[in-house]
């Protein structure tokens, strides 16, 4: 207990006077995305705004949601839920084959006032596992837990669904097309990260109330628009895959002494802030801070993390940044320079001699047929 | 990827510029290609927002749906690219320049066909969405279109379909074609944006690839190749505009709905024109490149790919179905495969650079001829006939046994068949060859000049070969087995088809 308060308070420091950033299933299974970087894994366990810190050291974040798209992703989802959910628990019934008659729609929103994140929370447990409810088939805004790092995060599933057996399914509304039964396949493999998340922290809210966490399916189920219209249709997806990728890193970052274990106790990523939330922290000394914990950046970061232009300068000359497949044609080798030298002839150690005479033959041969020096 | 291309990536991370993986252009590139660019509505599975297109560099025509969800809009602005594309196309259909008057008993491709040019495979993948969105619609009754906009939607299911035919070049991605020519000093993820991609290859004078790379992913001055559009744009630019040209609407205001639609007009053609020039200057070094022996010869398949499908629509045939059957897909899938292969063995031999990845992996070898003995009579057999040896000596690492069947790019009808591997002092191997084919029959007259490989020639060698392989035998339509959901149902169009939303 001491110690998880010491690690607490450590977090804390390294994140300042700024508020932690609520993690929600994006952010989260971002953090399988890659699971390998160390500063991503504190930053975030301790719950630091990444995309300030990036903005204030001078490479803002990539990221941007589309109004359109956000408007067309609630326009959607209302209209599925819309009427106690009608059109959804048809489908359902088709795909879960929910006994027609068992039909409830439950809102575990609906608390009244303005409670707190705890407060729903609460709510949503009694609700998914007290017996003393009519028929229920369908929970709407439940409000799930989940511990990343040091910290609860609380999130928010587009539904649960529950069978007559008694097994649970997260439902994902997603806007995103289904056409003639296909659908992005990237969008799919975002979705299911999301749903795995969810599965996850609806059996660890199970597990606490002393049930059996094997009630919840690691089949979830995927409300999209078929084809060119606003139809929703149901899909399954299996997530066991995704679960096993993300309880892995959750385990990594509950081990947050192991994390900070290398780093003086004074490393911070505090931005200064004034009255006005303007950051006053030098942005020298935040990127001194930064580069204190190292990264492991991959092309696939662009896509997933707000730091990645940063962390991409950094990795500039590294064979990584060009790519994984890159990095193992090149043998594994670290940097562009080693692997240049080694073309040009350099003597390899024992180790590197099979790679270093490919890389020679490779070079005579652009020398042969292009009469280009590899420099 | 292979060790080369890597060597060339970190070797262009390192000097800041692109460097070629090839010495050759592998695909055809049309003399008039009709260039498209296009975002879409975020959000919404197929809206398009607006296309520049043209086969003019000088002369883009923009089309824009000032209500990007009106379903009305949008098949008025499929009927108007209907009316560009139509015509490019009808261009290239001239029955009076092909062999016969009916399509179908044609003994000749049109001289020429059609070649679309698209940014990026996301801006391919939205003009199959386009094509399957319009080709099932009615020309007649309830939500009746012009007869222009479904057969634009069976064109353009027809370009996307082809694609993804690896040899043809009818439907280019240009980031594909530029990245399979040259290796940046960035990843394949960066890569698929053609301004930091074309920053690494070409970048303007002053700055280095890396630096041109980096300006290029500013979405101000270098806004996307769609049709993803940036957001920053939609949420501070295109969102107010959609906004007053809807208060306008209903207010009945006229006068601002002209003003909101010409703004709307303006900002999209700035999103959309960097591309079209980016698209266009990535044409001009493609150009530039000496086109590759069998680039023709592919470009001929698309002639008579374009030829056929020109018959079959004129013929009457019915639209591309929503998913092929079954037996269908599976023959698909098979000449995929196979054209793919022969695509990978046409480049190898057309290209030394191509060829080289095999040299790296013993599958070639390439060195200069030492001794030949072009008179060798092998008198073993019934009939006596030619069958001269040669010998080369190669730097090259050579894995190949006595009794490996060898081929040449340069005699592609000659075999020649590994006699001995004799490592030398110094340090190249020797190689001997029994050569057979390709230098005429009779052994009274000499071979034809130029058909045996002279002395000091520079040669390869590769157990690459381009062997005809007969296609596997697929059942037919009606005896699809169950595995496979046996026989499928007859494709029916139908007004469920025409009825379906687009909104």
């Amino acid at each position: 207990m001491n110690s998880d308060y010491l690690a607490g308070m450590r977090l804390d420091r390294l994140r300042g006077r700024a508020l932690p950033v609520n993690h929600n299933a994006r952010t989260i299974s971002a953090l399988a995305a890659n699971p390998g970087c160390p500063r991503r894994s504190l930053m975030d366990a301790a719950g630091v705004d990444k995309q300030k810190i990036a903005a204030h050291v001078g490479y803002p974040a990539p990221f941007g949601q589309s109004v359109f798209a956000i408007t067309r992703g609630n326009v959607f989802e209302a209209r599925v839920k819309e009427n106690g959910a009608a059109q959804l628990l048809t489908l359902l019934r088709d795909h879960l084959g929910l006994d027609v008659s068992e039909v409830g729609y439950t809102d575990l929103g609906d608390a009244g006032g303005n409670p707190s994140r705890e407060l729903r929370h609460v709510r949503t447990r009694h609700g998914l596992i007290g017996q003393d409810h009519g028929p229920r088939t369908l929970f709407d805004h439940p409000l799930l837990r989940l511990r990343v790092g040091g910290r609860h995060a609380y999130l928010e599933p587009d539904l649960i669904a529950l069978r007559l057996d008694g097994s649970f399914h997260v439902i994902e509304i997603k806007s995103f097309p289904v056409i003639d039964g296909q659908a992005d396949p990237a969008k799919v493999a975002a979705a299911a990260i999301q749903s795995a998340v969810y599965v996850r922290a609806l059996r660890d809210l199970i597990a606490e109330a002393g049930s059996d966490p094997g009630r919840v399916s690691h089949e979830t189920i995927l409300i999209a628009p078929k084809d060119f219209a606003s139809q929703p249709v149901a899909t399954s997806l299996d997530v066991r895959k995704q679960l096993g990728v993300l309880d892995r890193q959750l385990v990594r970052m509950t081990n947050v002494e192991d994390m900070l274990e290398p780093f003086p106790e004074t490393l911070t990523f505090d931005l200064d802030p004034d009255e006005d939330g303007t950051p006053r922290r030098p942005p020298e000394e935040l990127a001194a801070a930064i580069s204190l914990v190292p990264a492991n950046y991959a092309p696939e970061c662009l896509a997933t993390c707000e730091l990645c232009f940063a962390c991409r300068d950094e990795a500039a000359g590294s064979t990584g940044a060009l790519g994984k497949s890159v990095r193992e044609d090149l043998g594994g080798i670290d940097y562009n320079a080693q692997a240049l030298a080694l073309a040009r002839g350099q003597l390899p150690s024992a180790e590197r001699a099979e790679i270093a005479a490919q890389l020679l033959r490779a070079a005579q041969l652009r020398e042969q047929l292009l009469g280009e020096e590899i420099q | 990827m292979t060790v080369l291309t890597a060597l060339a990536r970190a070797a262009a991370a390192t000097t800041g510029r692109a460097l070629p993986t090839k010495t050759r252009r592998h695909v055809h590139v049309s003399s008039r290609p009709l260039v498209l660019v296009a975002v879409q509505l975020a959000g919404e599975a197929c809206a398009p927002l607006a296309v520049l297109v043209g086969d003019d560099r000088d002369k883009p025509r923009l089309l824009v749906v000032h209500e990007p969800r009106n379903r009305t809009q949008r098949f008025e602005f499929a009927a108007d690219l209907a009316a560009i594309v139509l015509p490019y196309l009808d261009g290239y259909s001239d029955d009076d320049a092909a062999g016969a008057a009916d399509p179908v008993e044609r003994s000749e491709p049109y001289p020429d066909a059609p070649q679309l040019l698209v940014p990026n495979l996301p801006t391919a993948a939205f003009l199959r969405l386009l094509g399957r969105s319009t080709r099932f619609r009615r020309t007649e009754g309830e939500y009746a279109v012009p007869a222009s906009v479904p057969l634009l939607g069976r064109w353009l299911t027809y370009f996307a379909e082809r694609g993804e035919v690896s040899p043809s070049a009818q439907l280019l991605a240009m980031t594909a074609v530029l990245a399979d020519h040259w290796a940046t000093g960035q990843s394949a993820t960066e890569d698929a944006n053609l301004g930091a991609l074309l920053g690494w290859i070409d970048p303007p004078g002053g700055m280095t690839g890396h630096e041109a790379a980096r300006a290029a992913e500013d979405p101000v001055r270098f806004p996307p190749a769609g049709p993803v559009t940036d957001p920053a744009f939609d949420n501070e630019v295109l969102d107010p505009i959609l906004q007053a040209m809807h208060e306008a609407t209903l207010t009945g205001d006229r006068a601002r709905l002209g003003r909101a639609r010409a703004e709307m007009d303006r900002a999209l053609r700035s999103q959309l024109e960097p591309t079209w020039a980016l698209l266009w200057r990535a044409v001009d070094l493609l150009r530039g490149l000496p086109a590759a022996a069998h680039v023709e010869q592919r470009w001929l398949s698309d002639r008579w790919s374009f030829t056929n499908q020109v018959g079959w629509i004129r013929g009457g045939g019915a639209p591309q179905a929503r998913r092929d059957s079954a037996v269908a897909a599976a023959r698909r899938l098979a000449r995929l495969e196979r054209e793919q292969q022969r695509l990978a063995v046409e480049r190898a031999y057309d290209d030394p650079l191509v060829m080289a990845e095999y040299r790296m992996t013993g599958e070639a070898f390439t060195g200069t001829v030492i001794e030949t003995q072009p008179d060798r009579v092998d008198t073993t057999g019934k009939k006596a006939v030619r069958r001269p040896w040669i010998t080369v000596a190669t730097t090259d690492e050579v894995l190949f046994e006595s009794g490996a069947v060898l081929t040449s790019p340069a005699r592609t009808r000659q075999a020649a068949t590994v006699k001995e591997v004799v490592p030398a002092q110094d340090g190249r191997t020797q190689v001997v060859l029994e050569l057979k084919g390709g230098m005429g029959q009779s052994l009274r007259t000499p071979p034809p000049p130029g058909s045996l490989p002279d002395l000091g020639e520079w040669i390869t060698y590769t157990s690459l070969t381009d062997d005809f392989q007969r296609e596997p035998k697929f059942p037919d339509l009606e005896n699809t087995p169950w595995t496979h959901g046996g026989p499928p149902q007859e494709y029916v169009p139908s007004n469920d088809d025409a009825a379906e939303d687009w909104s």
